[in-house]
Order: C-alpha cells, then structure tokens, then sequence
C-alpha cells in the first residue's frame, strides 16, 4: 500500500486511531447510527477498525418520523453490515421545553431519545459522527467531549486535547462523546463514499429536479433544487456550491441561538 | 481520482483583542470562502446588538462570544488560496482560555501571530509564542494589525516589527514573515494595501502560501506505539499508528519495554471490495493490524521499533513542559505520564527552572503555576520506553494527568542522564551458574559476621572516601573482613575505559555494584564510596547485592550540602568545573539524585570526622553481626 499522504487514506487512519483509541479507554460504547452518509461512513470506518465486525451496538435515536426510505434502509444495512441494532424511542413533544421554537422543540426529543438510551443501556462511550464543518458550534467540539450526568456540553471548561492525548476518562455518573468524523468535511464524506462503495438511502440523489443534502425528521429536513443523480454530480456539485450543508434543517434557522441551545443540553 | 494534498493546518494566535476573528473572517471573505448568505447574516446579528459589522462573527458562533465580542472556543475554518488548501484555526486570546489554544495549536504545521500595532507585543503575544515552540510549531508569521489607526505609518510598523523579531528569535522561531494589515478594511490580507504602498513584502495570503508541509516521518526509525491486541477470531492482532518510519511483512521487531523480540507475520487490513490483498509494508501515519510469527504475550503500551533501532529505555528523564492545571506543581508532586499509549505512575523528582513568559527569564522555584512553562525531572516506578525530542518527536513528548484531567504536556530531553537500556540487556546466551560448596552460612560462622555491602553516596567531597577508609581501619583492628571499594581507586584498573558521560557513570556503576556483590558473597563486609548520582544504578547495586543469607545491601546517604562540598574540595575539582574546565560535574553540571529512604543518613557537615565514623561503625557492627547472636 503506498501513503503519499492521499488525503484520504490520511483521514481513514486518523479516525481509526479515535475508534480505537474509544475502544481501548470506554468500557459501555455504543455508537449513534441516523442512517445518513456520514455515520454510513462512521460504520465502515470501525468495521476497518476492528477487522469487519463492528464490536459494539449501533444506535438508533428513534422519533417516529423518520422518512419510510430511511427505516427501509436501516433493517436491509443492519442485517447486511451485521449490525447489533439498538432502536431507541423518543419521548413526545409534549415533555420538551416550550421555550424552544417549535422546529428545535421537535428536534429535542431526540436528546431526550438518547439520554434515555444511556441511562437503560449504561453507556459510558457514544460514538457521534458530527463534523467540524457542518455547523459552527459543533467546530468548536472535542474529539473526545466528557458529559456528565446530565450529558450538558460544557463548552466553557472543555478539556485540552493534543498530540492525540484525549480525555478518555469517563466522568463519574457520566459519558464520553467521541467525534472521530470530526475533521472530515461534507465532500470528503461523499469521496468516501465513493471510494469504497458504502450504501447510502436513496434521498440525497436528485428525483425531480431536488435531493436532501442533510437527512433529519421528515416534518424539519427540507429538500434542496439539485439534478445531481449520482455519487459523481454530488461531488462536482458540492465543489461549486455556494450554500450552507444544514440549510435544509429548519431547526438551525429559527433563531440564532438554537443550535446552540440544543447541544449545551446534549444534542449530537 | 488523483491523490488530494492534505490542507495546512494554521493557528491564528496572539492576544486578546489584537483581532484575530477579525482577520480570519476578513480572510474568508476576501477568498471568496463565505456561504453565500453569511455577509447578510452577521449584518444582522450585529443590527440585533446596536453594533457596527463584525467579521468576527463569522467565527465566533457562540452567544457568549459575540455578546462579549471575544473568542471563547477554537474554530476550524477551511478555504483554500491559488496554491493550496488550509484549515484556519482560530484560537482565543484570553489568559483563562489558553488550553483551548493549546488545543487548536498542538496540531498545527504554522502559526500566524497577530499584534496589535497600537499596543505592540503583550503578555498573551509572548505566552503563545513560547507555547508554539513548545508545541513544535516552527513556522511563524506575524500579522502587524490594526494598521489603519495609527494612520498606516511605517515608523509604528517598524517599532512593533522590531521588537516581535527579536522576541521570536529568542525563542527558537524566526518569523518568516511581518506583514502590516488593517484586518477590517482587508489591507494586505489578499489584497496589496494601496495606503502602505510603502510595505514591499508579501500579503498575508502569500505568505501562508510561502508556508511548507511538514517533512514525512517515513525517515525516522521505525516507532508504532501498540494501541491494542485484539483477539476477535483465531487471529491475535496488534493495533496501533505508525508514528515513525516504514515497515514491512518479515520485519524483525523489539517491543519496548518489555524487551521481547518477534517477526512480523502479516499485515492485516479489512475491506469488504472484491479482489482486496492485505498490504506487505506499511508508514509513517497508518493505522495498521499486526500478526507475529512467535506467540509472544503483548500488550496496550509498548512500543513496537525495529530489533536494531530501538528506542531508549529509563526511569527517569528532564522535560520541558507546559502546565495548564488550577493546582500547582510541586516536587514530589504524583501525576499520570501518557507516553504515547503507555500510561505510568510519575513523581516530580525536581523542579529545576520555570520560565515567566511575561520576560523570559528562567528563575528557580518551588511551584510551577497554572500557565507557566519549567523544566523538570519526573521519575516512573518502572521503565519507560521514548526518544529525545529532538530525535522524534512523536515519540518524545507526552501528556501528565492529575486525577482524570489532562493537566499539562511537555517534551523530552536525555541531557545529563543515560540510556538504560544497555544495563539491562544481558549479552551472552547459553550461560548458566555454578553453585558454590561453601555458603554465606558458613563463611559468616568462621568470620563472626556475615557479608554484605554498605553504600556510600553523595556529592564529590561530601566525605565518602574518608568514612570508608576510617570505618576499614577501625573495623579491620577488630577483627573483621572489610574492604572498602572507592571511585577513584577502580576508575584506575577495572573501570579505567569509562569516562564521565551518563552512560559511562552508569556502567562504572553497574560494575561496581556487580564487584561489591562478589565481595559481599566471599563474606567481606563491602564499603563502597561512589557518588554514584542516579537512583537507578543504586537500585541495580542493591539488587546484586540482595542474597540470602547476607547482610544484603545498606544506603548510607553521605550528606552535605552543596557550599560546604565546594569549599571543601580537596582536589580543586570544585573550582575547575566552576572554570567549565570539568563538563559533566556532579553538583554543578551534571544530576546528582539523593536516596527517597536511604537506610542510614550521616550528616557530615553537622560532625567530626570521629563523630560520623563511630556512627557508621555502630551501624555496622549491629547489622553485620551473625544471626544467632
């Protein structure tokens, strides 16, 4: 194999090393599995990790009101891929916040969905496949974030993290998110996908002249005007395209804080 | 798909409000980088805040950060100029938050240092810098800001350009570049400045560009830190990261520390496409799957080196490190050291500098203080596998933990202390031992005492060789064996190869301590006078001597303190390593580690001659005596 510095292969190695790294520190890991590319990518990073099976739950953060594309996906990929599949439920509506807007009041119930996952499961590692560019609260996250019981995002007392040392410790009563995505960007998830053939569900290719280019909860993801039909045309076009990846998560837009406010209480 | 160049990683440092964010959304913006819409949105939160347009905005996305107008967290921020791509990394200015920009700088190929051309160079200008060399940034350049409020004058730029040169020459890093720019009006970020036409340098966008990747780590020897072994079928797999070098299937290899030696079987790697052939060789940068061809029991935290290009071995090491924990550090301070994966117990064996970053000047004290830069010496219970620093750093520089927080990180030096590795290794194979007809239990009953050592230790003229030579003569007048060996006396015959260098100290040491124990064995009672100054090779002394039915092995801790040995001196050597004209002096030059429990301590600055003899004479004539008596 050569390794002339192929940004790629670079990358693959680095989320590896985390994926190891997690496996070797946290002795309850599971890891966050939304079907979309980038934990699609997630699942064949620790598959290579680990020599083909993925040694510990994926999870389903479940609200009800994924698209039936989605669900179709996740029962053929789990039983292909070998997966040991957790479905967790969400609580409704009702018991969230009421103070969020509606869009991030919807999207919290899956905060809630996960929170209720790790204290049933007892968790002590969750695998998140957030990216630093999608979103900018989530580039200022950790590769390694500690959560206490609570699973609050501390952002003001994050831990140093450097030369690959990270806050493997979990905290007492608490959890260890763990990014291992975190330096990739949107098109180098897509050549990724490319390059080794992973299934992605069938949304993000355009039909009618639109695709989704971010997949959340059918009743908060809008589609966004696309004719890219392959894996090809999503990379020309992500190359050239001028507008933000979550544009189509209405939850992000409705104030300027909810993003925010959402993952201090413990959003991916 | 043609292979992709990895972006250069950027660290935007300086102090508070300087204006950093405001250069890097400047930047951004000015590339044409920025989501269309962005411009638009920050004009809004800013007409939200009654405030005129920030770029900082574009970055600073928490509410905290724009409601008080600082960076609070890094961001990582991606564009790309003519020549390449780049991760611009943003880091924050304040004192409380320089965790957070050790975070984005650790991992950084250069850094840009923003200065304020009102202020000039300040207290976080200064600790950034002497943090990026710490952190193996190399490659500096300085954004002079702020230019446009002093009237783009050449006089004030030339000022600050002065004196941040001089600073970051002191430190080991020469900017490549100074470059004036008014950050808010992009003067000089991607655009000429029309008002400093004065200015002939580059842009701030061309000299990133004049930036280098970093050289591979392919043409080190080989390191890979195990990680894991993995045991998922009926193959045993070793995980872990090249760090260092090449390797390659048939490869003889050395696990550090555990010393043991296997061939490397296979290469495993995983792919679920059609035709996939497990690679032969693998480096620097891969995460890669091991098998061995010998069943040998590895585990999370050796170090994996080719068999003929290993990495020291030692107890102990000199580090250069930064401290980023509420609660000081202190001697005898006890952490967690990350090596790599290695995780070990540490002491705080001595501090012996701490470096201000507010002047630069190293002074002696107790404590080193959340945020400051020192030089010290930790100490494991057990062998650590790790190069110099400056032979590879990657595998010389480490983490310490207090508690479960990483508290501080710091980078290796050897100087003044020796490669353990060689003492340690035994040579030659296929021997066995004799066993001797007469033993220790007899040989004590003809004496009237048994054998063992007593160790002298302690500074150059602190009274080693007195005592011993005194305590011979009075012991011999009553009848017993003892025989002192001195320093001096054997570096004329059996150690007359060995020099003054760490490792010749060691092995004068391993020799001595090897020599005392035959004595010991023949029944004599053994004084040794050795200053030897590392703990380490005390220790080994003490295992040679450590034989049933003996006496064993006693640490006498010969103590003085450094003014009364100096003046002293009764060989001048005090003086000519004062004059340099001794390198590698005890107490002056080189280390000397004091016993943590020595078994008996003679003060011999407190006393006579007569006085200390008569106590070391009692100690031995109790703990030399045969057991039945």
């Amino acid at each position: 194999m050569s390794f002339d510095g192929d940004h790629l292969d670079r990358l693959e190695s680095e989320s590896i090393t985390i994926l190891r790294e997690a496996f070797a520190a946290v002795d309850r890991l599971g890891m966050l599995w939304s079907m979309g590319k980038d934990s699609n990518a997630g699942i064949q990073l620790a598959r290579k990790a680990f020599f083909g099976r993925v040694p510990f739950p994926v999870i389903h953060v479940d609200t009800g009101l994924e698209f039936p594309e989605v669900y179709a996906f996740r029962d053929r990929m789990a039983r292909e891929w070998g997966l040991d599949l957790i479905a967790a439920p969400c609580p409704p509506i009702e018991s969230m916040d009421p103070t969020l807007p509606p869009n991030a009041r919807s999207a919290s119930r899956k905060t809630a969905g996960l929170k209720n996952a790790i204290a049933r499961h007892g968790f002590t590692g969750i695998i998140a496949c957030i990216r630093r560019d999608e979103q900018s609260t989530r580039a200022k996250e950790r590769v390694f974030s500690p959560r206490g019981a609570e699973a609050r995002w501390e952002f003001r007392t994050q831990p140093p993290e450097f030369w690959g040392h990270f806050a493997t410790r979990v905290p007492p009563g608490g959890h260890v998110r763990i990014h291992p995505l975190l330096g990739w960007t949107e098109v180098d998830v897509w050549r990724y996908v490319q390059r080794e053939q992973i299934s992605v569900v069938e949304l993000y290719f355009a039909k009618d002249g639109r695709r989704f280019r971010s997949l959340g909860e059918s009743d908060i993801t809008v589609p966004m005007p696309s004719t890219a039909a392959t894996l090809a045309d999503i990379i020309t076009e992500l190359e050239t395209i001028r507008t933000p990846e979550r544009a189509g998560r209405t939850m992000d837009h409705e104030a300027e804080d909810s993003f925010e406010r959402l993952r201090v209480e413990g959003y991916m | 798909m043609a292979p992709q160049e990895l972006p250069l990683k950027v660290a935007v440092v300086g102090h508070i409000d300087h204006g950093k964010s405001t250069l890097v959304g400047r930047l951004l913006h000015d590339t044409g980088t920025l989501a269309d819409g962005k411009v638009q949105e920050v004009e809004a939160m800013c007409r939200r805040r009654g405030m005129p347009f920030e770029w900082a905005f574009v970055t600073d996305a928490l509410q905290v950060e724009r409601d008080q107008g600082i960076t609070v967290e890094v961001s990582y921020i991606r564009f790309r100029s003519a020549r390449r791509r780049y991760v611009l990394i943003d880091a924050p200015g304040h004192r409380e938050l320089v965790r957070n920009m050790v975070t984005g700088a650790a991992s950084c190929d250069a850094a840009v240092l923003v200065v304020d051309a009102t202020e000039g160079v300040r207290e976080q200008s200064r600790r950034h810098g002497l943090l990026l060399h710490l952190l193996g940034v190399r490659q500096v350049a300085v954004a002079v800001n702020k230019m446009d409020l002093g009237g783009f004058a050449a006089g004030r730029f030339a000022a600050v350009e002065g004196d941040v040169v001089r600073y970051l020459a002191s430190l080991g890093v020469p900017p490549q570049a100074v470059v004036p720019v008014a950050a808010h009006g992009g003067d000089n970020l991607a655009r000429r400045s029309e008002a400093m036409a004065w200015y002939r340098g580059p842009t701030l966008l061309e000299a990133l560009d004049r930036f280098e990747p970093p050289p591979p780590a392919t043409a080190r020897p080989l390191r890979l830190p195990v990680q894991d072994v993995y045991k998922f079928d009926h193959r045993r797999i070793i995980g872990g990261r090249i760090e260092s070098g090449r390797l390659a299937v048939g490869d003889e290899v050395l696990f550090s520390p555990s010393n043991r030696v296997a061939r490397v079987k296979s290469i495993e790697a995983w792919s679920d496409r059609p035709g996939f052939i497990p690679p032969q060789s693998a480096e620097a940068g891969q995460a890669v799957g091991l098998t061995l061809t010998d069943e040998i029991f590895v585990e999370r935290g050796e170090l994996l080196s080719h068999a003929h290009n290993p990495p020291l071995e030692t107890s102990v090491f000199r580090a250069r490190l930064f401290w980023l924990h509420a609660a000081p550090l202190e001697a005898g301070s006890r952490l967690t050291l990350r090596l790599g994966t290695a995780e070990a117990p540490v002491e705080v064996q001595a501090i012996e500098r701490v470096v201000s970053s507010d002047d630069l000047a190293a002074r002696d004290a107790a404590r080193v203080e959340y945020l400051d830069v020192a030089e010290v010496v930790l100490r494991a219970r057990r062998m650590l596998a790790l190069d110099p620093h400056a032979d590879n750093p990657a595998t010389g520089r480490f983490a310490l933990l207090n508690g479960i927080e990483v508290a501080g990180g710091g980078i290796i030096s050897m100087e003044g202390y020796p490669d353990q590795r060689p003492l340690i290794t035994p040579r030659a194979a296929n021997v066995s031992t004799v066993e001797h007809r007469v033993g220790p239990v007899a040989r004590a009953a003809r004496n009237g005492h048994r054998g063992g050592v007593v160790w002298l230790t302690g500074l150059p003229s602190s009274g080693k060789s007195t005592l011993a030579m005194t305590a011979e003569q009075q012991l011999f007048a009553q009848g017993y064996q003892a025989f002192v060996l001195d320093g001096d006396n054997l570096r004329h015959g059996l150690n007359a190869n060995l020099g003054f260098s760490p490792a010749d100290r060691a092995e004068n040491i391993r020799r001595a301590g090897e020599a005392a124990a035959l004595f010991a064995q023949a029944g004599f009672i053994v004084i040794a006078a050795f200053i030897s100054p590392y703990r380490a090779d005390r220790d080994r002394a003490r295992a040679a001597a450590q034989q049933p039915e003996t006496a064993g092995f006693h640490e006498v801790y010969v103590r003085a303190d450094l003014a009364t040995c100096e003046r002293r001196d009764p060989k001048g050597l005090y003086a000519r390593a004062r004059a340099g004209q001794i390198p590698e002096f005890t107490g002056i030059s080189a280390p000397y580690e004091p016993p943590d429990a020595p078994d008996l301590i003679i003060d011999t600055c407190a006393a006579t001659v007569e006085e200390c003899a008569g106590r070391l004479l009692e100690y031995i004539q109790r703990q030399f005596a045969p057991p039945d008596s």
